[in-house]
């Protein structure tokens, strides 16, 4: 089963690492990717940029745009990673891996994937 | 980092965020003052042995508070309030403080500090040199060379601001929703004056001025997130993106300052790049332009050219022409002399930068384009002229290496 591991942390503080903090943030979060890369069990890894960057479209008969929204909690989705897993729980240890490796605080979300289309993004 | 270097940059980075709640607490600028020196002088003292708070921001907040009360209560001879060699190693105490003193306490106090420097009894220079000198810490000089105008006028808008401040007894409440429009020209332009002290380099150390970038980009995202839908804010924070991802190629191992054409632009940060161009695209479709997206949109062609030859001259100067439209100044139109003298020649360029001589006689940048000019259209003695005057006005080290450098290359041509 896929699962989704959704990446929740206060924007303002992972926004304030220096760039060498991100760096070796980000490097510890590899070698669990890795390892998950050579078990055949991780798909695609997204890291978006701050809400300050987002825009909404309100649908609906006139659609509206607008800018943001910005995170107004402390806890903001900021990225998230795709990984096969046979059973929840191994999720939940995949996810605390990454916990141990991650430099932040805040939270993990675990959701099972109802549907995955890979795309055709060459990257 | 050393113990003083990573220090020096926390003392920096929190300041606004500290100098806005002691300013709340004490209403009073010059109190509020003191009490952050006071609070950056015992920092220097326990910091290095205890090691650095967890958040610097909030210790300086409760000991300059603690200190400056301290005071008052020594003079009434009451019980002093415990010292803070205590309080720096603090669970309890810090949490709590913490808490008291989230993101939404901070981000107001800051507003709340910029908006105030930037209340409307003020004309519009005392308002920006206020909120330079006790918000982002500039010195005078520093000021000076950003306003282009003598240290004792600057001095002088200072004193005036903050007795008028004082005098006035401007409510240090966060202003409401109209109040807050109405200024965030003046603050948007404190926090373009503030990264551009530290972008261009006079005085302080690399890292400093670094720091200086940093806290006003941050400062920017705070007021994109305050005013969503308003394109010159998103402009803004795009530009001090865009200007800052290029910070690790603008100077060489040796400290000389590497101009645009010649940087090695694999050194430009490509994400700062992204988000830097993903907010102007962002501000573009308001269809509202204004001075901070045009030089975004500038800063965005330089960006996108693979090389320095690939550079769209001919949008820049476009780009500029649209600029002067807004808002003409002669530093404007000595930018755009650049632009057009890649895409129409020296000679042309030259005639532009020639009618600008009497409004930017102190100006270092003015005499090293007329010099590069001279010395492209083969004019070496009156090149030399301008370097000459170039070096006695500028206004750090790599400035003034540079412009020798290009010296030493003339010297050398001609024998």
């Amino acid at each position: 089963m896929l699962y989704a591991i959704l990446c929740y942390d206060s924007e303002a503080a992972v926004g304030s690492w220096t760039k060498e903090q991100d760096a070796a943030a980000i490097a510890k979060l590899d070698v669990v990717q890795e390892k998950l890369t050579r078990e055949g069990r991780l798909g695609p890894v997204v890291r978006l940029m701050p809400t300050t960057a987002a825009t909404t479209l309100r649908k609906g008969k006139d659609t509206i745009v607008l800018d943001g929204p910005f995170a107004e909690t402390k806890e903001a989705l900021l990225g998230f990673f795709i990984v096969d897993c046979a059973s929840l729980d191994q999720a939940v240890e995949t996810a605390k891996d990454l916990g141990r490796a991650s430099s932040s605080s805040g939270s993990y979300e675990i959701r099972p994937l109802r549907l995955f289309r890979p795309g055709s993004l060459a990257t | 980092m050393s113990a003083i270097a990573w220090i020096d940059a926390a003392l920096r980075g929190a300041r606004p965020q500290a100098m806005a709640a002691l300013l709340r607490n004490f209403r009073d600028l010059d109190l509020a003052e003191e009490a952050f020196q006071e609070a950056c002088l015992r920092a220097l003292k326990n910091w290095p042995a205890q090691g650095p708070p967890r958040d610097p921001a909030a210790w300086l907040i409760f000991v300059g508070r603690n200190a400056a009360l301290d005071g008052v209560r020594r003079r009434r001879s009451e019980r002093a309030l415990p010292p803070e060699e205590v309080l720096s190693n603090l669970e309890d105490a810090e949490s709590s403080l913490v808490e008291e003193l989230d993101d939404a306490t901070y981000r107001d106090d800051i507003l709340r500090l910029l908006f105030v420097c930037c209340s409307p009894e003020l004309p519009a220079t005392q308002q920006i040199a206020l909120a330079l000198r006790i918000v982002c810490g500039l010195s005078v000089t520093q000021i000076a060379r950003a306003f282009l105008v003598g240290e004792s006028a600057i001095e002088q808008r200072i004193t005036r601001a903050k007795s008028r401040v004082a005098g006035a007894e401007v409510p240090f409440e966060p202003p409401g929703a109209v109040e807050r429009a109405e200024r965030l020209a003046a603050v948007a332009t404190v926090i373009y004056l503030m990264f551009n002290e530290g972008y261009s380099a006079t005085g302080g150390t690399a890292h400093v001025r670094a720091s200086l970038c940093e806290e006003a980009i941050r400062l920017s995202r705070l007021l994109v997130r305050l005013f969503p839908g308003e394109p010159e804010i998103l402009g803004l924070m795009a530009l001090l993106l865009l200007q800052h991802s290029r910070t690790s190629a603008r100077l060489d191992s040796d400290g000389a300052i590497v101009l645009l054409e010649d940087q090695s632009r694999e050194l430009w940060d490509r994400d700062l790049i992204a988000e830097g161009t993903a907010l102007l695209d962002k501000a573009v479709r308001h269809r509202r332009p204004g001075t901070y997206q045009v030089q975004a949109a500038i800063a965005a062609i330089h960006s996108r050219a693979a090389r320095a030859g690939d550079t769209d001259w001919a949008e820049i100067e476009a780009l500029y022409a649209a600029l002067e439209r807004l808002d003409p100044s002669p530093v404007v139109t000595l930018n755009r002399a650049v632009a057009v003298s890649k895409v129409r020649g020296a000679e042309a360029a030259l005639e532009m930068v020639e009618a600008l001589a009497k409004d930017l006689s102190g100006y270092f940048y003015f005499f090293g384009v007329r010099g590069a000019l001279l010395l492209q259209l083969g004019r070496g003695d009156e090149a030399r002229v301008a370097f000459d005057r170039a070096l006695a006005l500028a206004n750090s080290a790599a400035e003034a290496a540079h412009i020798r450098t290009q010296i030493d290359r003339l010297m050398k041509s001609s024998h």
